[in-house]
């Protein structure tokens, strides 16, 4: 799938990651090589503790590697920038700012004109359909809404990579699949590369061109997959054969590895 | 058992805060009252009428509207240095690990010693007069100030600053548009609490060698037993404290209604 024309947006060669915990080191990851590729939308599985959040948060450059290499566009990343834009579990809304503010966040700091501002705000409050809440505080809104308002802000800021970490882990299984589909016909529009992280195997084959499964202790990729369902894909996708028997082989692959965790 | 209940409640609700208030201090007024007609407390709670007229005599004297003055104008000060000192050395304390690891021991040793216990030494060495009171007054508002706006940042949730950074905040940006707003709630608290220091603390720092204040005079009058105006002077201590809070109450829902818990 991953043929040489298609142009390489990240490259992640030997990444390793080591913390100091209290009983010594704990490799977190461990050796990391990866290639992602333009438009490619990339879901990464594995048990808790196998470092997806870890190597997530490294592309974007919250977190600094303890070796290795990770460039982005061909440049190594240096801190954060606002070429990667980050999609967190927890919402992390500005609770003192309205939805249409907390999307203006970063458009304020790149000091666009107030009128573009305003329209690039609106553009994508109206993508996630909370025009009638611009004016609304995050506490007003239910956890789905809150969801929502984050991917509008990172995607005002206009990342040429959009990294998602467990971005619908903490909502209700009928929010989950909404927003599922509206991601899915997002991506389906934009090809915005993504950069998804889940430990719902059935979300990632939904979801992804290729899952890649990572195995824990130390964190490294276990196993990448391509999913070749066509798009577009929907809810109804997930009935197919070819979408069952994917995930019945990733989430097994995937349970090996949380027994061995869990051993 | 549970409808009674629910009617109970229901009832309650209806009468508006007002009358509660009301209530509150007619209720105040009947204990008070029979305070006075006890004879074993009846030397120190004269009752309210004999009370509120002994604001005539300390007028006479000269003395009510200087004594509040002068106290105001000690617990002001010191508590707004305390609040100009707190407040940045709370940021730097969060800010810094070296900051806070040398400060933070002396607060928490300096804030469980009363200032009544070091008032004197202040006095010996800044002399009487308001000097000493406002070095007082300052330390104590400091102390709480300090440690809760610090409490405030250090709770910061640390994915909003993620969140900032990934959307291009700098530095400042993340101070001013970040930690600044999600500060706020805590900052006014410890304005809240400052202010209730400064008045707690006015009694220990006018307790040497003050020339007027509320605290000096509860004192001088004490030496003379006059029960009525030091009760009096008393109740004003009160209504100064609850007027400011009720003022900083009023602020707080107009600058933290974006929080999700409200406290009551």
């Amino acid at each position: 799938m991953a043929g040489e024309e298609r142009d390489l947006k990240v490259k992640i060669r030997g990444v390793t990651k080591t913390f100091d915990g209290r009983k010594g080191q704990v490799i977190a990851l461990n050796g990391v090589d990866l290639d992602i590729y333009n438009n490619e939308f990339i879901c990464v599985v594995g048990p808790s503790g196998c470092g997806k959040s870890t190597l997530l948060n490294i592309i974007a450059g919250l977190l600094e590697k303890t070796s290795g290499e990770v460039q982005v566009d061909g440049k190594e990343v240096q801190g954060t920038g606002i070429d990667r834009g980050v999609v967190f579990q927890q919402y992390a809304l500005f609770p003192w700012l309205t939805v249409k503010k907390n999307v203006l966040f970063g458009l304020k700091i790149q000091k666009k004109s107030p009128a573009e501002m305003e329209e690039i705000a609106m553009k994508y409050i109206r993508m996630v359909g909370l025009e009638k809440f611009a004016d609304a505080y995050p506490k007003e809104l239910s956890g789905g809404m809150k969801q929502r308002v984050a991917i509008a802000r990172a995607y005002a800021v206009n990342p040429s990579l959009l990294l998602m970490d467990e971005p619908f882990g903490a909502l209700d299984a009928q929010t989950r699949t909404q927003l599922q589909t509206e991601l899915l016909k997002t991506w389906e529009e934009e090809k915005k590369t993504c950069f998804f992280i889940t430990h719902d195997v059935e979300e990632a084959v939904l979801l992804a061109t290729r899952v890649i499964v990572m195995s824990a202790r130390p964190g490294r990729i276990k196993e990448i997959i391509p999913v070749d369902i066509p798009y577009p894909r929907d809810q109804e996708t997930k009935m197919s054969p070819a979408f069952t028997d994917l995930k019945n082989y990733i989430w097994n692959m995937v349970y090996k590895e949380y027994l061995e965790v869990a051993e | 058992m549970n409808e009674k209940k629910n009617k109970g409640a229901d009832l309650i609700s209806k009468i508006p805060k007002w009358v509660w208030l009301l209530l509150s201090l007619l209720t105040a007024v009947i204990v008070w009252t029979l305070l006075s007609l006890n004879p074993t407390t009846a030397r120190s709670f004269p009752n309210a009428i004999k009370t509120f007229s002994s604001a005539e005599l300390m007028v006479r004297r000269g003395v009510l509207f200087s004594d509040i003055s002068s106290s105001l104008i000690s617990a002001g000060i010191g508590f707004l240095l305390g609040f100009v000192i707190g407040v940045p050395v709370a940021f730097l304390m969060a800010w810094y690990r070296p900051v806070r690891f040398i400060i933070e021991p002396w607060i928490q040793f300096i804030r469980n010693i009363p200032p009544l216990a070091y008032v004197p030494l202040v006095v010996i060495s800044a002399g009487i007069g308001r000097k000493p009171q406002i070095i007082v007054i300052c330390l104590a508002t400091f102390l709480t100030i300090c440690i809760t706006v610090f409490q405030g940042v250090i709770n910061v949730d640390e994915t909003l600053i993620k969140a900032a950074r990934v959307l291009g905040a700098n530095d400042r940006i993340l101070f001013t548009r970040v930690i600044f707003p999600a500060t706020a709630p805590f900052i006014i608290t410890a304005v809240r609490l400052g202010i209730s220091v400064s008045l707690t603390t006015l009694i220990a720092a006018e307790s040497t060698g003050a020339m007027a204040g509320l605290g000096m005079r509860i004192r001088s009058l004490s030496n003379t037993f006059e029960t009525e105006p030091m009760l009096l002077y008393i109740i004003i201590i009160g209504v100064i404290g609850m007027l400011a809070e009720k003022i900083l109450k009023y602020f707080e829902r107009k600058l933290t209604s974006w929080q999700e818990k409200r406290e009551i």
